[in-house]
């Protein structure tokens, strides 16, 4: 196996306040990426992902623990490591000021790229984002999934070894999310390490070779989104709902079948090899479901199973 | 910069891609440009984001001392008839004025571009993140915001240095050029600790507001601005004396028409300095702070 481009090993984060105990954000985390990999950190809003991802992009120092980006610390190399990442934050950053393409344009600079190289990187950049026809769109005139792809197309200027993402699609409409998906397929395919925060599991089983999944700053489990389903979760789950007042009550009934019954408040969640079997169960008990749906088993149940948890609260 | 000297990316290795010790070499080779020159980066930044709002720029940097000279050399001048005598010597009151004008230029650019600009950059716009997840370093970024407010400043005390010596209001001009640098000092003194202050607020309640009118606008009264700081009672020159614009402005009326260094030139400079340079400590603390949460 590749040497990795990224390995942390106890990594630790805690933030002082006064008169209070030491909030602990990331608690102990312990991975390594290789070259050309994708890995994502799955969890909720405050589970430590977007600390983690400030510690991997050398902009915030850790408190203990070893981190080692493209082999060096970044407590003593930041700006060499951050030269070689490009980074996409949770929150859009992009200067209001400047147009599309003079966004990129600066940006470029900043890596001490010649302006000659940074002009043709930013039209490189827009034709790859789409954006050719806003290039001199002021970017306040640009719409969300607009402005994404400018991010995510400004984080590359440089050619990155690892792009970082942190919550790539949060707030975007189904289409824009799709169009962004497919330009970091192509991020990969080209070999760009790229390593991403999200809390929506559909995104993580698209785009992650591998993932962790973190809660209140721990990794509760570690693997590919499929052996992640195989080893938590079951095959299928049989979503019943009964009305939110009787779904407790009528969860009792249902133990017993398939392997675990899991009750939310809108729902009852089912966990079995085969979903319609585990449906006819339930009818063949008198219990008349007001609706049902047998659906694959996805890293959701993953996270639910792990922590007791849902993903989006 | 040449193509020879633009970072290199390492060529694929026989097993197709480059291996760890490569990608240091490489990590390191692009980290030695922005470690050098990123201020410079930053202030291109942000000279050229001054662009959006160009036209108020030149219009302030050309309008306002056109305005202030005609208002007091055709105004106040003409209804003033006690003599001023600074110096040990007469001089008209507008050669009197003249230096206080440009020095309060400086300040006045100095209030905008520390100000509002630094709040975007952390919190309207948060751009300074952006700029902070590149190789720049928070220093940098720092030292970029003032290089960039300070361009801004040259531009605006040059021109207004040309147009008081159109209207007639440097009788020295083998010395009154040295003014220029006064008005970049006071701009900067009283603009870097403001910057640290910027950089420290969370929310903006109006702070800049109040700077404007419980800092900048008693400093602009109170500074020996329209007559020596020694006509003031005692009780208010104390303004004067912590003021950048008193200090400057010593240095402008010594530079224009002063006979011979002014009395207190190591007082007025290390003052100047002692602002600008506390504030700068400061300022590139709050901004690693910042940055780093």
């Amino acid at each position: 196996m590749p040497e990795p481009v990224i390995s942390a090993h106890n990594l630790v984060k805690a933030y002082r306040a006064k008169g209070k105990p030491d909030f602990v954000a990331v608690d102990g985390l312990s991975f390594e990426v290789a070259p050309g990999e994708s890995f994502g950190l799955l969890g909720p809003n405050g589970a430590g992902k977007s600390t983690t991802m400030k510690m991997i992009g050398a902009v915030s120092t850790r408190t203990g623990g070893d981190l080692q980006i493209l082999g060096l610390d970044p407590d003593r190399y930041g700006p060499e490591i951050r030269s070689r990442l490009g980074v996409v934050p949770q929150q859009d950053n992009l200067d209001g000021e400047l147009n599309a393409r003079e966004n990129l344009y600066i940006y470029g600079r900043y890596f001490g790229l010649p302006g000659r190289v940074c002009a043709e990187k930013a039209d490189e950049l827009l034709a790859f984002a789409q954006l050719q026809d806003k290039a001199k769109s002021k970017v306040d005139q640009l719409s969300g999934g607009m402005k994404r792809r400018l991010t995510i197309a400004r984080g590359l200027i440089n050619d990155p070894r690892i792009l970082l993402l942190d919550e790539p699609t949060t707030g975007l409409d189904p289409q824009a999310r799709h169009v962004l998906w497919d330009r970091l397929f192509r991020l990969k395919e080209r070999g760009t390490t790229l390593v991403l925060t999200t809390h929506y599991m559909d995104e993580a089983e698209q785009l992650c070779d591998r993932l962790v999944v973190v809660d209140e700053g721990r990794i509760m489990a570690e693997g590919t989104p499929a052996s992640l389903i195989r080893e938590h979760s079951s095959r299928e789950v049989l979503e019943v709902r009964f009305g939110s007042s009787r779904n407790e009550q009528v969860a009792a009934q249902l133990q017993g079948i398939g392997d675990r019954v899991e009750v939310l408040p809108d729902r009852i969640l089912i966990y079995a090899h085969d979903g319609e079997q585990a449906l006819e169960r339930v009818t063949a008990t008198g219990l008349e479901p007001m609706t049902s749906l047998v659906r694959r088993s996805s890293l959701e149940d993953v996270f639910l199973r792990l922590t007791g948890r849902s993903l989006i609260e | 910069m040449t193509a020879s000297d633009e970072p290199r990316t390492p060529q694929a290795t026989a097993t197709g891609s480059p291996s760890l010790e490569e990608l240091r070499a490489e990590a390191l080779e692009w980290g030695r440009k922005p470690r050098a020159r990123g201020t410079w980066y930053v202030t291109e930044h942000m000279v050229r984001a001054m662009r959006a709002y160009g036209w108020t720029i030149v219009i302030g940097a050309l309008g306002q001392p056109v305005l202030y000279l005609l208002g007091m050399a055709v105004g106040l001048a003409a209804l003033i008839d006690a003599p001023i005598v600074d110096r040990g010597q007469q001089v008209d009151y507008l050669v009197f004025v003249a230096p206080a004008l440009l020095m309060t230029a400086a300040i006045a650019v100095a209030s905008e571009e520390f100000t509002y600009p630094v709040m975007a950059g952390f919190k309207w716009r948060r751009y300074f993140y952006g700029f902070s997840a590149s190789p720049l370093s928070s220093a940098q970024i720092a030292g970029g915001v003032v290089a960039g407010a300070a361009a801004r400043m040259t531009v605006t005390v040059v021109l207004y240095y040309l147009f008081l010596w159109l209207f007639g209001a440097v009788p020295d001009p083998a010395t009154g050029w040295l003014s220029i640098f006064a008005g970049l000092a006071a701009g900067l003194a009283f603009g870097i600790p403001i910057m640290a202050y910027a950089a420290s607020i969370e929310d903006d309640k109006g702070q800049f507001a109040l700077v404007q009118r419980f800092i900048f606008m008693p400093m602009f009264l109170f500074s020996g601005t329209f007559y020596p700081l020694s006509e003031l009672p005692g009780w208010l020159q104390w303004i004067g004396w912590i003021s950048p614009l008193w200090h400057a402005t010593e240095l402008g009326r010594a530079a224009t028409y002063g006979d011979g260094l002014p009395p207190m030139l190591a007082v007025h400079v290390g003052y100047l300095l002692v602002l600008a340079v506390g504030g700068w400590f400061l300022g590139r603390y709050y901004f690693g702070r910042r940055l780093a949460k």
